[in-house]
């Protein structure tokens, strides 16, 4: 029973806490593509961006003597939210939108988004500094242990608080974005210049507007996530820098430019990492009497160190199976 | 006249497609542009909705100039297009794809939905169906469908019996004659010339980029040189 548990705690309970983070993060990028068409490499700093500005909140609030129940981090996301939806329309207004005005290619908006994710990082580095810090300095991070001896295990289930906050606060999000998508007004329009921009705009959709509206989501929705990762483990400059590549995985195995498909695709990505690390052997050890010798003690498909790469072998398996990803994506 | 176009000139930057038109239709007709592949006639649409760049002459819309305004302007001052291809949200469904016809609409739409559904009794069946599921005639009544959702005082159609078995393109003509008789003006760009022309109030005929005839349709169509030269004797 322990060693269920154990499976439980490491990849039940991680793989929803990643496929939380992966999921937010990666919605933010199938909308960019799926309105602007180009592949927006900033948004890890985003996030990044999303997590310190949670982070001088809370320290703000803490300092002014404010108290909550919950993790300040938690009680300030969405202020932080609003302020990030801000700078990232800012960022839009001043790099991306003056290049389509010009009507450059997409591989210039994708550069020039790289050239955005030097410049968050720099921006990070000269006012915070490099070392990592934490968002429970002052206050305890509660640590919840379940028994489960009535099933005869000796081993608890753990589970922290901010994750249990954070897998709620994403339910909370994609409801809410669902409904946002499929019942109002500019939701709709959102889906219909994703999917035919030419025709949003005969039909005299206002499409600056719907632009607009789509960097407020990605950019509140980036906030959310960097805070959690930050959250979870520890909040350094280039915090959401390192997973840019599985969340752009996530999108493009949902289907790029599909929001559900990239809730579906951060999901995979994220059990699919924590499944691969796992140790499986773990699970054999009650039945190890009748098991021949030679089956090794590590039983993990990769190693810690190359979790990264898990994201990249599911994308090549389901391009290769579904090109356009499990949901149909947009293809250009 | 409820557009009028004078002398118009326009391309997409390079040498121009359409090198001086003249077009001029009311709220009660049917103007019908025929003229052989790569004259300019949907280029002479896309220009009157500022899908390109006019570079000279005029647009006026009940008298007002419109050259090189932009979609989300014209819709709301009654102009409305069906371009040729991609013309429906194919992920959307097909009350979702009406709705977003209606965008620039404040007030309640659903009486106009209702008369939609009215007018294409098979979209009404098919309301939740995702309208990239739908066969190619009832894809150009979503389009036409959500083209009037806007309620326009000028419809323009880029060849709505395009790839269309024999059976739609009546159906579809014949709806288009209902909205005219409803009080909107039509301007269509057709290659079915002859059955086009014969429903049609005013025919133009585009070649080279400018406007070789123009009559009613009727006169088009008896007319030698017309036939020869661009209905196929």
């Amino acid at each position: 029973m322990n060693e269920l548990i154990f499976f439980f705690n490491k990849v039940i309970i991680s793989g929803m806490v990643l496929g939380s983070i992966y999921a937010l993060g990666a919605i933010g990028i199938t909308l960019i593509f799926g309105i602007l068409r180009f592949a927006h490499f900033a948004h890890g700093d985003m996030m990044t961006m999303g997590a310190f500005i949670t982070f001088l909140l809370a320290s703000a609030a803490t300092a002014l003597g404010f108290t909550a129940p919950l993790p300040m981090g938690f009680m300030v996301l969405p202020i932080a939210m609003f302020i990030a939806a801000f700078m990232a329309l800012g960022i839009d207004k001043s790099f991306y939108a003056p290049l389509r005005a010009r009507g450059a290619k997409p591989v210039t908006l994708l550069i020039a988004s790289i050239g955005v994710t030097l410049m968050i990082q720099g921006l990070i580095r000269l006012f915070f500094g490099v070392k990592s810090r934490t968002f429970f300095a002052s206050e305890p991070k509660e640590i919840y242990r379940i028994d489960m001896s009535f099933l005869g295990a000796t081993r608890p289930i753990t589970i922290t608080e901010p994750q249990i906050l954070m897998i709620i606060v994403t339910i909370i999000a994609v409801v809410a974005l669902h409904f946002f998508l499929t019942k109002s007004k500019f939701g709709k329009a959102m889906r219909a210049m994703a999917d035919n921009a030419d025709l949003a705009q005969v039909s005299g959709i206002n499409t600056k507007l719907v632009i607009r509206v789509t960097w407020v989501i990605a950019g509140s929705l980036a906030a959310m996530a960097g805070t959690m990762l930050a959250l979870d483990v520890t909040l350094k400059p280039n915090l959401a820098f390192n997973i840019i590549l599985p969340i752009f995985a996530a999108a493009i195995v949902g289907g790029l430019g599909h929001a559900w498909g990239a809730i579906a695709g951060g999901f995979l990505v994220g059990f699919a990492e924590t499944m691969a690390v796992f140790n499986w052997a773990v699970l054999l050890r009650p039945f190890r009497e009748g098991l021949p010798s030679w089956i090794p003690n590590d039983l993990s498909i990769v190693p810690t160190e190359y979790k990264l790469t898990v994201a990249f072998v599911i994308l090549v398996i389901v391009l290769l199976v579904r090109p356009t990803g499990i949901f149909k994506g947009a293809s250009s | 006249m409820l557009i009028d176009l004078k002398n118009i000139i326009a391309g997409y930057g390079g040498a121009p497609i359409l090198k001086g038109i003249n077009l001029a239709i009311e709220k009660s007709d049917i103007g019908v542009i025929i003229g052989p592949n790569g004259a300019g006639k949907s280029t002479c649409l896309k220009a009157i909705f500022g899908l390109l760049e006019v570079s000279s002459g005029e647009v006026l819309f009940n008298g007002q100039e419109i050259k090189n305004s932009l979609p989300d302007k014209l819709v709301p001052m009654g102009l409305s297009f069906v371009p040729q291809e991609k013309n429906v949200f194919t992920s959307l469904s097909v009350h979702e794809n009406l709705e977003m016809g209606a965008f620039i609409r404040e007030d309640d739409i659903s009486q106009t939905i209702e008369e939609i559904y009215e007018m294409f009794p098979p979209l009404r069946e098919k309301r939740n169906q995702q309208a990239g599921e739908l066969s190619g005639g009832q894809r150009q009544m979503v389009a036409m469908g959500r083209a009037l959702m806007s309620k326009p005082s000028l419809l323009m159609l880029d060849e709505p019996s395009a790839g269309l078995s024999p059976r739609y393109v009546l159906e579809i003509f014949e709806q288009i004659q209902k909205v005219n008789a409803s009080g909107v003006g039509i301007l269509m760009v057709e290659q079915n010339a002859k059955q086009a022309l014969s429903f049609a109030s005013k025919g133009f005929v585009l070649a080279n980029g400018t406007n070789s005839f123009t009559g009613s349709g009727q006169e088009l169509l008896n007319d030698k040189d017309v036939a020869k030269s661009f209905l196929g004797g």
